[in-house]
């Protein structure tokens, strides 16, 4: 059986472990969903009406046929009523998704953007003065966490140019270009900071793994010109494991960035499932932590792929 | 002592065992009650107060003292991340090595068991660990450990799996020694290096993790203080107060920094082959 084949076979049993994992762990939460949906209003129910919406919402069943009812759903597509909308889970997911996506795609172009020529250039100039700057300033990029570079932005931003970053909106990006990147690109910032610095760092050391094999030699003694053996021969090779990286680290991005969001006020995913694990929505940190899982799994599969693409050498079988 | 010394003579080596080795200094200062005043002392005529020669890193909106904040901010998160990183370091030994010992239906199931774990976003995780336990200090331990044990689990059963093919635990067998002696002595000791570098920059992710989940309300709980704690309650003030970002910014940052510095040294000490291409 080969390696592809094995990782599509494990995927729907890991998938069933993280919804077992999930569906347990939020009704081990304190607390009753009615009574965090309505807040102190739940005080005024009668016994009938608490009962008769926690039957609406399936609470009073058992946990394994709720959690049975709740799986049966999924395989339908059907994820269940959000208490804290009222509304289908999917449909609260697809609303938030859009901005997580784009961030976590703005905030790789940003770190690949940077990261990647930094990482050639250093690993071109090893252990000349321009590259132990570009490793100094690679670790120190990585050693920062993301909302301490984001309040500095914000600090900067207010104290140095008395603006404020556009906060708590958002405007799809084909309804509005423009604004929707004015809205987005601060946090991408943010993002992209730690990701371009370990972007940085891998692309050195695998430039520099792959700029002494023999046939990168070859190529020089050949007489090839240096810029093309970089381009042409050596990068091919050193960005897989760049490509590895980047994907693992979108894959986390996708899952929405719980700490960015907050400080800059965004309407995504990561908020969206801190809120409904504080407000007990069963339904939605099922179906949101699910979906996000799924998203995770899947960029990891690509990920593998693509080493198959970018070298050939390598036999996904043989793993 | 040759470890010590290696590690001084490589240039990350000595900047990041200096660093490591005065945050735990601070630490422990900081734990210890020796601070410039009592950190809970609110001095209300100096609220918000500049740093001066009395408050070296000024004060906070209550007349607090930063600096003796952040010293025993820095031993609170150093004490969430060596706890968290030992137990997730202790749990991931014992797993890997069953894993890669018993093989088959174990390994299946420990690792389908780590590969469930792994498919969450880890602060996700954690997040909904803090949701079923209440938040707090032993809380962030516990779900800081959880999510780093697969880590280890794999660092473990992956060189586990191919020591227990070598020929001296093969020989080691055939003279009769027992399972326990086998996997402590000669598996245990060749897993040192691999877990010394692990555990180095796992504290660093750690230390990162316990800040995120104070700036977000969900790890120590105030009046204690914390790094990440001080950072989140310094985002209304840091137009009139920079100092109360600055400090604990830069505080998080250079801890983080000394512990990365010094696992690339480690990883380059104990492990000849990336000894050239590590950054």
């Amino acid at each position: 059986m080969n390696y592809l084949t094995r990782r599509l076979l494990t995927f729907p049993l890991v998938m069933l472990g993280v919804s077992i994992l999930v569906f347990v762990s939020i009704r081990l939460v304190p607390g009753n969903a009615i009574t965090a949906m309505l807040g102190t209003e739940a005080g005024l129910l009668t016994p009938q009406q608490r009962a008769a919406l926690e039957a609406y919402f399936g609470l009073d069943k058992s946990w394994p046929v709720q959690y049975g009812h709740w799986l049966m759903g999924v395989l339908r597509g059907d994820l269940g009523i959000s208490v804290t909308y009222g509304k289908p889970v999917l449909d609260v997911i697809l609303e938030r998704f859009p901005l997580t996506l784009e961030l976590a795609l703005l905030s790789m172009l940003i770190a690949l953007a940077i990261g990647l020529p930094a990482g050639i250039f250093a690993a071109t100039r090893n252990e000349k003065p321009s590259d132990l700057g570009v490793r100094i300033l690679a670790m120190i990029g990585q050693s920062t966490p993301n909302f301490v570079v984001g309040l500095l932005i914000i600090y900067i931003l207010s104290v140095g140019f008395g603006v404020l970053p556009v906060m708590g909106t958002f405007t799809p990006f084909f309804e509005n270009p423009l604004e929707n990147l004015g809205q987005l690109i601060l946090p991408a910032l943010t993002l992209g900071f730690a990701f371009a610095a370990s972007v940085t760092r891998i692309s050195r050391s695998s430039m520099l793994d792959v700029l002494s094999e023999d046939y990168v030699r070859t190529a020089r003694s050949k007489g090839v010109p240096a810029l093309s053996v970089i381009w042409r021969h050596a990068l091919p090779n050193a960005l897989i494991p760049v490509v590895t990286l980047s994907g693992v680290e979108f894959g986390y991005l996708l899952g929405g960035a719980v700490i960015v969001e907050q400080i800059f006020a965004l309407p995504g995913l990561g908020r969206m499932v801190l809120d409904a694990i504080l407000q007990r929505d069963y339904a939605l940190v099922q179906g949101s932590v699910l979906f996000i899982a799924l998203n995770f799994m899947i960029v990891n599969l690509l990920v593998d792929l693509a080493y198959a693409v970018l070298d050939p050498r390598i036999r996904l079988g043989d793993r | 002592m040759g470890i010590v010394k290696a590690i001084f003579a490589h240039p990350s080596g000595r900047i990041g065992g200096t660093i490591v080795g005065l945050y735990i200094l601070i630490a422990f200062l900081g734990m210890a009650g020796i601070t410039p005043h009592d950190p809970l002392m609110q001095f209300r005529v100096d609220r918000l107060h500049a740093p001066n020669a009395a408050y070296w890193m000024g004060t906070d909106l209550f007349g607090r003292d930063v600096a003796s904040r952040l010293m025993v901010g820095i031993g609170q998160s150093f004490v969430v991340a060596f706890a968290s990183v030992a137990l997730a370091a202790t749990a991931g030994t014992v797993l890997g090595l069953a894993a890669a010992w018993f093989g088959k239906g174990w390994d299946g199931l420990i690792m389908r068991v780590m590969d469930v774990l792994l498919a969450f976003p880890a602060i996700l995780l954690a997040l909904l660990i803090i949701a079923v336990v209440g938040p707090g200090t032993w809380t962030s331990v516990m779900a800081i450990a959880i999510v780093y044990t697969p880590i280890f689990t794999r660092v473990v059963r992956g060189p586990a799996l191919s020591l227990k093919t070598r020929d001296f635990v093969d020989a080691a067998r055939t003279f009769g020694s027992s399972r326990h002696y086998i996997l402590t002595r000669h598996l245990m000791l060749n897993l040192v290096a691999p877990l010394t570098v692990q555990v180095t920059l796992a504290l660093a992710w750690g230390l990162l993790t316990e800040a995120g989940l104070s700036f977000l309300g969900l790890g120590t709980q105030p009046p204690a203080s914390s790094l990440g704690l001080m950072l989140s309650d310094s985002r209304n003030l840091m137009e009139t107060a920079p100092w109360l970002l600055v400090f604990p910014g830069l505080a998080i940052m250079i801890g983080i920094l000394g512990f990365n510095l010094l696992g690339d040294a480690l990883r380059d000490i104990l492990d000849p082959k990336t000894r050239r291409a590590v950054a």
